[in-house]
């Protein structure tokens, strides 16, 4: 039974676990996790959307950053929304505040879009997909630049909005809060691989 | 990119800005200053206001929307979301917050109320939060257009009693409504002044279909854990961190109980040496004319 692991400080957790668990299809189980050691036990992890700078400390002051740079080794499969976009990157344009944990060659402008006011929704034109991905952007960050092994799935005019680094699925909006489970059957697939 | 085919202000965005809220701690502020510390501690949005509810408390006179120029500035000192306060039903208020760029606005009973409607919220691009009692209030609340559901508790207290008995109304009357029929619900929907579909959303999902958080008196580490034990998604602290002798301490200690609620040992650990919480006042001891928990409807 493959697991997946939603770590849990903070953001919409439960949003990721049942979107998850319907991708899932009862050929696995999506957990919420906490303790910096329940990582090893998971074959692929959820970094939820959420606070940045608010989840930076939580992963830092638990030990959980250690336990996803050594999954990240391992080649377990990592899919980070928005907030978790912020934290895999290599780095953070102007900002100290979000220490990132390095496991994506990716340079993120957090904000990108604006406040809340600017957030939006829109139909996603996706490599690999057949029809366009409804995304919902909140308060989203952006890859402003990423080095050649990241691969570009979404681009919204310069900026990457969507990409994949070997195991690492990156995403600026939201799939956990749509009905459209395109990205994480192909977050499960890379599991199989 | 073409804008034109960007849709902003919608139900999904609204509700799902708020959900990223949850396990976090907001915190108010009135100056740069303070939003950098709450920033530091690990706030996941603070909320810009003029005076804390303490002191709003105490000066008396009407309480009005913050200076735009004091909530600019707090805009510019953080990352993180900014939120304001706008008085119940005063929409102009809310429309200007909006305009300055602020991610959410909280139309609060801190307060003075403008109007014995609440603003029309769904006529907004930014989301609101909304303070309630009880799940019909919650329900008015939220057909009006709030993405975000806090307890109203008693501003400004430290004490946290109020904001315990509305989480436990608001949970305790949408577990009665286990088991109904459409009939039943419906009944309980007149008898609370809520809409009928509204509360059948409730009874199906089992709580509020928008995020719900503890708010009005909570204090220290443990009234934020428990508030979270009760079953909040999230906790708003007002006065409780910078009326307190070591603000700083204080919020990174409220921050980590909210992300460790259910650990005594780590509470334990959290709660310690924080020096004084703020004095406080006994909500109970307070004229009923003067509670701020009975504004709006």
């Amino acid at each position: 039974m493959t697991k997946i692991g939603v770590i849990a400080f903070q953001g919409d957790v439960s949003e990721h676990v049942l979107a998850m668990q319907r991708a899932l299809e009862g050929k696995g189980s999506a957990v919420a996790i906490r303790q910096a050691r329940a990582v090893s036990d998971c074959d692929g992890l959820v970094l939820p959307g959420g606070e940045s700078t608010a989840i930076c400390r939580q992963l830092e002051s638990t030990g959980m950053a250690q336990e996803l740079i050594d999954a990240a080794r391992r080649g377990v499969p990592i899919m980070a929304t928005c907030a978790g976009l912020v934290l895999v990157s290599r780095e953070i344009e102007g900002d100290c505040k979000v220490r990132p944990l390095g496991l994506m060659d990716t340079v993120i402008g957090r904000n990108a879009f604006g406040p809340q006011r600017e957030s939006f929704e829109m139909d996603l034109e996706v490599a690999g997909f057949s029809r366009p991905y409804r995304a919902v952007f909140i308060r989203a960050p952006a890859i402003v630049r990423a080095g050649p092994e990241v691969e570009v799935l979404a681009r919204l005019g310069e900026i990457i909005v969507a990409a994949r680094q070997k195991k690492i699925l990156a995403l600026a909006f939201h799939p956990e809060l749509t009905e459209d489970l395109r990205f994480h059957h192909l977050f499960l697939k890379m599991l199989e691989a | 990119m073409e804008l034109e085919k960007l849709r902003h202000g919608t139900e999904l965005l609204k509700r799902g800005f708020a959900k990223m809220q949850k396990g976090g701690v907001i915190m108010d502020v009135t100056t740069p200053e303070q939003a950098m510390i709450a920033e530091e501690a690990g706030a996941v949005a603070v909320m810009a206001l003029h005076a804390v509810p303490a002191d709003i408390r105490k000066m008396g006179g009407v309480a009005r929307m913050a200076d735009p120029a004091i909530i600019e500035a707090i805009i510019d000192a953080v990352t993180i979301p900014v939120m304001a306060k706008a008085r119940i039903g005063h929409f102009v208020e809310a429309q200007i917050l909006e305009a300055i760029g602020v991610d959410m606005v909280d139309e609060s009973e801190v307060l003075t109320p403008a109007d014995e409607f609440h603003i029309e919220k769904t006529k907004f691009t930014i989301p609101f939060v909304c303070g309630a009692r009880n799940l019909g209030e919650a329900c008015r609340r939220i057909r009006e257009g709030a993405a975000m559901i806090r307890t109203k508790g008693e501003a400004g207290t430290g004490d946290v009693s109020q904001a315990v008995l509305h989480m436990r109304l608001i949970l305790g009357q949408i577990r009665s409504l286990k088991g109904m029929d459409d009939l039943q619900i419906m009944k309980v929907a007149r008898e609370i002044e809520a809409d009928c579909e509204l509360v059948a959303e409730c009874a199906r999902l089992e709580r509020l279909p928008v995020v719900n958080f503890a708010a009005g008196g909570v204090a220290t580490p443990a009234d934020a854990a428990l508030m979270m034990q009760l079953g909040a998604d999230g906790v708003f602290v007002g006065s409780g961190i910078f009326k307190s002798e070591n603000p700083s301490a204080m919020a990174q200690a409220i921050v980590e109980a909210v992300h460790h609620y259910d650990d005594p040992r780590m509470l334990a650990d959290f709660s310690k040496g924080l020096g004084a919480a703020m004095k406080g006042l006994d909500a109970a001891s307070i004229p009923a004319a003067e509670a701020l928990q009975t504004r709006g409807w």
